[in-house]
């Protein structure tokens, strides 16, 4: 990827060109960059494959915005999405260029709460401020977005921002039930007729197998990296691995899975001589809850600055992203959108109940990583992670897994107390080794 | 703890004042405590000359500017209290400390460790930051505060929790004519309401002590055994606890050592 460094001439020729507002703008990449530099690339020890990655972020705002205008200019629509809900197969299949624009930014965030009540969740908030702010230069090139029902701020947040039309919903069941399912398939075909409608394509069985075998791919690369991190020597750090999550999300799809199978490469040549960015011994950290975006390293960088080991985010920039495949036995369209749909409603989001499943999975997870503590990562005012932090503190205490729950935002004004509570949980779990 | 032998002196960092406390053989020798004051490094630094050898551990609000100063090792406040109130008295299994800034509640296992916390949201509501800021408004010393406080027949209803907001509110009672002893009375009700749910969210049985500055209060510990319907044990010297904690550390990373 071209355009390594943010805040170029050329991306501001790019945002003016796009009518957004330049001197914010470079303040908003600048914030990211900043962080970015002092966060993630200033760790000891990162694999020489992060360049790659480095390189998605730093283009976030620039290159990859080029890219899609290219795509653009080519014929293709561009339809942004918001969630690990929308099914990438369809979009992939029908030649729409896609990409998640989840804010991770506490500088666009006044913006959003000039319009919006101040107790959303930093992410909403995030994300409308960048569209509020005129600072994300893919609001001017969307075609379609695509919201979904997996909370109440974002489903009112779309009856606002589509007021005019520009937004199609995924009604997200709530409840795993035969006729939750019955809905939820009915919402992925009809998903797929506007994807046909908007790019004037038709989806073609040959090209959906090939998309669902493209992000199958990307998905077994993921989870191969995560299988890396099981080992008593990661050889990556979980912010390392966060950003490549962050990266899966607004990267070309074959691009991004070649870089993460390269990545890998590298990984497992580090572990087979022990390389990893952590001492023998560091307490091994699992995360669970809510997603850490592009722009948000805040918590991650708390935790291993203080010599821990991140092993695993149980999360949406997580397994939460790439566990379960999509059956690639379907014959036909059919029997290819109930296996595109059958994947989807495996994703453990907290929106469901009840939701028994996750509390199973994250059972598992901490097992498979040998997670000596977990980490429940909240996000203010996201109360279905919130509430349902009290079934898990209860399972993870019967099956005798320390657990901190941590309820914070973007902003850098509780860093102070954050690290006394993290440092004191790590001290905690010494405790325990000591017997 | 198995190794007692020699020098350990632990720093506590706090955000209104600096305990010192140097251990021989395992006991106190030394204890200290004075303002932390802008620019306190060289003044720590004075105090610990004699003890030029002697292995150091910071703990505190400002341990990190102590492991750069001077080459401490550093502990959070959570351990360090743990551990002096372990050593303090054995039988704890809860410890309250209320400081400058922060309220915290510790649930202490039967060897000094600890396996659960609570600690105040981000403002200072609750902590001795805000008594003085009350005390300061009501025109009371901190010591008068306490005992005048105490003669109160009842408390007066002080809703606010901001510091910022209850000291208007407490502006706004005087010139109202209410007693001043029972807008005190009620200000230190106010601070065992907010401490209260910390408490109980580590119910714990055994020994509960009660530690930091704000512990030297009688009024506060009095309000608090009332609520808890527990007995409260508060230290003679409530301040030093956690800088005891680190000087035990310290101890035993000399232990180490030798």
């Amino acid at each position: 990827m071209s355009g390594r460094h943010a805040g170029s001439s050329d991306d501001e020729k790019l945002w003016a060109e796009l009518g957004l507002d330049v001197e914010l703008h470079r303040r908003v990449v600048e914030s990211i960059s900043a962080n970015y530099a002092r966060q993630v690339e200033s760790r000891p020890l990162r694999p020489a494959g992060m360049a790659y990655f480095d390189g998605v972020i730093h283009g976030a705002h620039g290159a990859r915005a080029r890219e899609i205008m290219a795509r653009k200019a080519a014929g293709a629509k561009f339809v942004g999405t918001f969630c690990i809900y929308v099914p990438e197969e369809i979009l992939l299949a029908l030649d729409a260029a896609f990409l998640a624009l989840c804010g991770g930014t506490a500088v666009t965030i006044p913006y959003a709460e000039k319009h919006f009540p101040r107790n959303l969740c930093p992410l909403v908030k995030s994300t409308l401020g960048l569209a509020y702010s005129n600072t994300c230069p893919y609001a001017p090139l969307e075609d379609l977005a695509v919201g979904e029902t997996t909370c109440d701020a974002k489903k009112k947040t779309w009856d606002v921002l589509g007021k005019d039309g520009g937004f199609h919903v995924l009604e997200v069941p709530q409840k795993k039930s035969p006729a939750g399912r019955r809905l939820w398939l009915e919402e992925v075909r009809a998903f797929a007729a506007k994807i046909e409608e908007l790019t004037g394509n038709t989806l073609e069985a040959g090209k959906l197998a090939a998309a669902i075998r493209l992000l199958n791919r990307k998905r077994r690369a993921l989870a191969r990296l995560h299988d890396l991190r099981k080992g008593s020597l990661p050889p990556i750090s979980g912010t390392d691995a966060l950003v490549v999550m962050q990266a899966s999300l607004i990267d070309d799809p074959a691009r991004f899975t070649e870089a993460v199978e390269r990545l890998n490469a590298e990984l497992e040549g580090r572990a087979a001589i022990g390389r990893s960015p952590f001492p023998p011994g560091a307490p091994r950290i699992m995360i669970s809850g809510c997603p850490a975006v592009l722009g948000n390293w805040k918590v991650h960088h708390l935790i291993e600055s203080a010599g821990a080991a991140i092993v695993v985010d149980e999360t949406c920039t997580g397994t939460r992203y790439f566990t379960g495949e999509v059956a690639e036995t379907g014959d036909g369209l059919d029997a290819q959108l109930e296996a595109i749909a059958e994947r989807y409603l495996g994703v453990d989001c907290s929106c469901f109940t009840p939701n028994t499943e996750r509390i199973e999975n994250i059972l598992r997870l901490a097992a498979d990583y040998r997670a000596g503590g977990v980490v429940q990562y909240i996000l203010h005012a996201c109360h279905t992670y919130n509430v349902e932090a009290i079934n898990v503190t209860a399972a993870l205490k019967e099956a005798g897994l320390p657990s901190l729950k941590i309820e914070t935002d973007y902003s850098e004004e509780d860093t102070g107390r954050l690290r006394i509570r993290l440092e004191a949980f790590l001290e905690s779990l010494e405790f325990r080794n000591d017997g | 703890m198995t190794v007692e032998a020699g020098l350990g002196i632990g720093v506590d960092v706090g955000s209104r004042t600096t305990k010192i406390v140097v251990l021989r053989d395992g006991e106190i020798v030394q204890a200290h405590v004075f303002d932390t004051v802008p620019g306190h490094l060289p003044e720590i630094r004075r105090r610990l000359e004699p003890w030029a050898d002697a292995p150091v551990v910071a703990t505190g609000y400002g341990r990190r500017q102590l492991n750069g100063g001077i080459g401490a090792s550093v502990v959070t406040e959570i351990k360090a209290c743990a551990l002096g109130a372990h050593r303090l008295d054995p039988a704890c299994r809860l410890v309250i400390d209320i400081g400058g800034q922060d309220a915290k509640a510790i649930r202490v296992t039967p060897r000094g460790g600890f396996e659960d916390f609570e600690l105040n949201d981000r403002c200072s509501a609750g902590t001795g930051r805000f008594l003085e800021v009350m005390a300061r408004a009501l025109g009371y010393d901190l010591d008068d505060f306490c005992r005048e406080a105490m003669k109160a027949d009842r408390a007066a209803s002080v809703s606010s929790m901001c510091t910022v907001f209850a000291e208007s509110e407490v502006v706004a009672l005087v010139a109202q004519g209410e007693d001043r002893r029972r807008i005190a009375l009620g200000l230190y009700q106010s601070i065992v309401d907010r401490v209260y749910p910390l408490i109980t969210r580590l119910e714990t049985d055994g020994g509960i002590l009660f530690v930091g500055g704000v512990a030297r209060s009688r009024c506060l510990a009095s309000l608090l055994r009332k609520k808890l319907k527990r007995d409260i044990t508060v230290p003679p010297n409530p301040q030093i606890v956690s800088a005891l904690g680190a000087a035990l550390v310290a101890q035993k990373i000399r232990g180490h050592i030798t």
